[in-house]
């Protein structure tokens, strides 16, 4: 499958004007490729990721593409989208975990959750379903209990086998480590690749604020600052040879076992980013960045540097 | 200067309080001037009911907690005062540790009456300003504002001013920086680290391996309420002797050093006593 | 994520359910306040023709005795303001102090406190009055407030107790109680600051409440034996046959008035439900 997202741009309404929260944003995903996205809060990682399934009520589809494989999806219109959401495209939303009925057995609402998709649970799916079970490590009899009586390791699983039931082309995996431990962590970034490579989805888009974690398991990250893109490259490249200045002062802040601060003192990004509601012309890192110079007060394009690996910055054309 | 001497605690749970819940079992460490003492634990470990046990916020059920050799769980009215007046907390959510409806400031002014009842206004302001500048903030950028006008790091930060104004000898620091953003959390490490230089010891609190690595010149590992390990950081780090600590360094995600694949098995957790 | 004063007061404008509900109890409070200067009689004293409909005269038209309706309407009125602002308000305070003292303390306070909630709600307060009605000879205005603040407070107190429950956890009390202040002082300066939207919504309803109990507690005789109230008059209506003699005008304004006035309260309370809380909004 492929994904192309061309130059997409979603806004936010809210009481004080339209926050823009994603501006002019392309990149394509290859068949079988997992994609880390990385950023800080408000950079618009949840909002792409969101914008490819469904946009609440607030968002709004303001300009912009994106295909998948070869079909346009109708992101601005929910009704349309049904027909490809679950199937085609599935996201495990933030806090997804936390979002099970908590009145209904878990195999209970599975069924639920499939006929409402016109697909009859029995048979073949109760077999798919509880080999799946087995592949993420849980027990079949989970199907049994309700949800509090679940660990939030087991939840995540549990939501991640449910939105993949169906095989669906793409799947959006909206910080679906965050608010695990880090043994449990590694079992559900580990369950992703597994589904990737049982050929239970195509692609993934991992979202996710840490680094570290996009760096064991993504072929390529995506870096995004203030609603556009900084970088994209193979994950290797992105780690040890980041071009753009956002990336590379992000993994210099990055504390890792071994640093100490009495040795190598770690230092932050000063400031904070801007305010998208009424975003600044040019550059959006420009008041941050110790590279900027004149050029910086136009923005610059999103472009091959060197083979798969795109940056947004003049300095590193 | 902080002693915990065999600590418990015990919860009562279940329909009509039937079972018990050891959250912290048998737990003793000490904390000296100067010192960081990392706590690192995963959630269910009870780091975080320690931390809430030393700054009195939660009753002991057995084992002692001292301070200068005093015992803090008698302690009240202006005996228990003095006691805040050394040992602080700051705690993980800086938004939710500011009542919403009031300017940030609030939390110094909160301190003028109990400690600072002699100082006039110009006095005051004096002190106030200079705590924000030890922890690096610009008065004339945060003073007057209400939180949702400021970030989570300079929130963060003028909880540790609170914390300073008050000239503590003892900070006890609970997933301080869990819920910052990447970039800004160094500098809240860095602060915490040149206030340690300055004498000030720290019970820092985390599940994060690195960021307790970072700073800490001792290393606690809490697992479900005990301690399985401790010593000087380089050595629980460098060379983890208990199969927990060496699990856990093998699961922390991190950068130029990828993961080992365990082979498929399967996983069999206990149900999680409420979620996680 | 709060704004301020002003966003509040910007979606308030806005709400009809609000401002409509507002505009209907003021008016009423203005007829209260007004009227009984309008007319130079008592509610009691016999001026006119028996039994005559609405005219020029008489706006409301008068009774079986020749009294004005229209006076005995406004002063009712009153009274009927005067107990549920009483009655209501006495009832609010016992509720909120039980309530914030068995949510702040916990334990075996909160108990205590509950056992004797409890026991408050259980007491059939209609027959409670009917023995102390028979041991009082003169009943006045005030013990009727008396009577309602002190057995509609339960539901008040047991909402406050289960909202101090949840805030009592928070972190900026945690941070309070670190900065040595008392359980006193958290609550009033903390904890009841950020109920306020919920505090002013639980007045309204204990005002109509109020109004509503002591309409009922009048129409079947035990409301104060002195005096008028809108209760009253739709007793006396009723005493008088009024409904069969086709004598509209005596119940029907009464009627209307307490179901105007509680109705626009319990609106007024849904609209503020709506201005407090961001997501019943539409933006």
């Amino acid at each position: 499958m492929t994904l192309k997202v061309d130059n997409l741009q979603v806004w936010y309404r809210t009481m004080r004007g339209d926050v823009q929260a994603l501006d002019g944003v392309s990149f394509s995903v290859g068949d079988g490729e997992l994609v880390g996205l990385a950023g800080e809060s408000g950079c618009g990682k949840s909002t792409l990721g969101k914008s490819l399934v469904r946009l609440d009520g607030r968002m709004r589809h303001v300009g912009g593409t994106v295909e998948l494989d070869g079909k346009e999806l109708p992101i601005g219109d929910s009704e349309r989208m049904n027909g490809f959401r679950f199937k085609e495209v599935s996201i495990i939303p933030q806090y997804a975990m936390s979002a099970m009925n908590p009145t209904r057995r878990i195999g209970r609402m599975v069924a639920e959750l499939l006929e409402s998709r016109g697909v009859r649970f029995e048979g073949g799916q109760l077999d798919e379903l509880l080999r799946r079970l087995e592949l993420v490590g849980l027990d079949p009899e989970v199907l049994d209990r309700y949800p509090i009586e679940l660990s939030g390791g087991m939840k995540q699983r549990m939501v991640m086998v449910i939105s993949t039931l169906l095989n669906p082309s793409l799947l959006v995996a909206d910080e679906v480590t965050s608010a695990l431990d880090v043994s449990n962590q590694k079992a559900v970034a580990e369950a992703l690749v597994d589904f990737r490579d049982r050929d239970y989805v195509k692609s993934t888009i991992l979202i996710t604020h840490d680094l570290s974690l996009a760096y064991q398991v993504a072929d390529s990250i995506i870096v995004m600052y203030a609603g556009k893109l900084a970088e994209k490259a193979p994950t290797d490249s992105v780690v040890t040879a980041p071009r753009h200045p956002y990336t590379r002062m992000l993994i210099g802040a990055l504390p890792e076992v071994g640093v100490r601060y009495d040795t190598k003192r770690l230092t932050g990004i000063p400031g904070s980013p801007p305010s998208l509601l009424d975003p600044p012309t040019g550059c959006r890192f420009r008041d941050r960045c110790p590279l900027a110079f004149e050029k910086c007060v136009e923005q610059p394009p999103f472009l091959e540097v060197a083979p798969d690996h795109a940056v947004a910055c003049w300095k590193a054309f | 200067m902080l002693r915990l001497d065999h600590v418990s605690k015990n919860y009562r749970v279940g329909t009509f309080g039937g079972r018990e819940l050891a959250a912290v079992r048998d737990v003793s460490l000490q904390v000296e001037p100067g010192q960081v003492v990392s706590l690192i634990g995963e959630s269910g470990s009870g780091k975080s009911t320690i931390g809430r046990m030393i700054l009195r916020l939660t009753a002991v059920t057995s084992g002692t907690i001292t301070f200068d050799g005093t015992d803090v769980a008698g302690l009240t009215g202006s005996r228990l005062r003095a006691y805040y007046g050394n040992v602080q907390g700051v705690f993980q959510d800086p938004f939710s540790c500011y009542n919403p409806i009031f300017k940030a400031d609030r939390v110094l002014e909160l301190l003028r009456e109990p400690y600072f009842a002699g100082l006039d206004g110009r006095q005051w302001r004096a002190k106030v300003e200079g705590s924000l500048e030890a922890v690096r903030l610009d008065p004339g950028q945060v003073l007057g504002k209400y939180p949702h006008q400021l970030s989570g790091g300079q929130l963060q930060r003028m909880l540790v001013a609170r914390a300073l104004l008050l000239d503590i000898r003892l900070l006890v620091a609970d997933e301080v920086i869990s819920m910052l953003d990447a970039s800004t959390r160094v500098d809240v490490l860095n602060l915490l680290g040149d206030l340690k230089a300055r004498g000030l010891g720290i019970l820092f609190i985390t599940h994060d391996l690195s960021l307790g690595n970072y700073i800490s010149d001792t290393a606690v590992i809490l697992h479900r309420g005990e301690i399985v390990e401790t010593g000087a950081t380089e050595l629980v780090f460098g060379d983890p002797q208990h199969p927990y600590t060496r699990s856990l360094l093998a699961s922390v995600p991190q950068l130029h050093r990828k993961w080992v694949r365990d082979e498929r098995r399967r996983v069999s957790e206990p149900a999680g006593e409420g979620c996680g | 994520m709060i704004r301020g004063r002003n966003e509040f007061l910007y979606f308030a404008g806005r709400n009809r359910k609000l401002v409509a509900g507002l505009a209907v109890v003021t008016g009423f409070l203005v007829v209260a306040a007004v009227g009984p200067a309008l007319t130079d009689h008592g509610p009691n004293d016999y001026v006119g023709p028996a039994s005559q409909p609405p005219s020029a005269a008489f706006w409301f038209g008068t009774t079986t005795f020749g009294q004005d309706v229209f006076a005995q309407f406004t002063h009712g009125l009153r009274s009927t303001f005067l107990v549920g602002v009483l009655g209501g308000g006495l009832a609010g305070l016992i509720g909120m102090l039980i309530g914030f003292t068995a949510g702040y303390r916990g334990g075996a306070v909160d108990e205590v406190l509950n056992m004797v909630t409890n026991v408050i709600l259980v007491i059939p307060t209609l027959a409670v009055l009917l023995i102390v009605a028979a041991y009082l000879r003169v009943r006045g205005v005030i013990p009727e407030a008396i009577f309602i603040g002190l057995t509609s407070w339960p539901w008040v107190a047991r909402a406050v107790r289960a909202q101090t429950f949840s805030l009592r956890s928070r972190d900026f009390v945690d941070l309070a109680r670190l900065s040595g202040a008392g359980g006193r002082d958290i609550i009033v300066r903390e904890v009841a600051p950020n109920m306020s939207s919920y505090l002013l919504m639980t007045g309204i309803l204990l005002f109509g409440g109020a109004v509503l109990l002591a309409a009922t507690l009048d129409f079947i005789g035990l409301g104060p034996t002195s005096g008028m109230s809108l209760g009253l008059m739709m007793n006396n209506a009723v005493l008088w046959s009024a409904l069969q003699l086709g004598m509209w005008w005596w119940f029907v304004p009464p009627g209307l008035g307490i179901t105007a006035i509680v109705g626009s309260l319990y609106i007024m309370n849904v609209g503020l439900d709506e201005v407090f809380n961001p997501k019943l909004r539409k933006l």
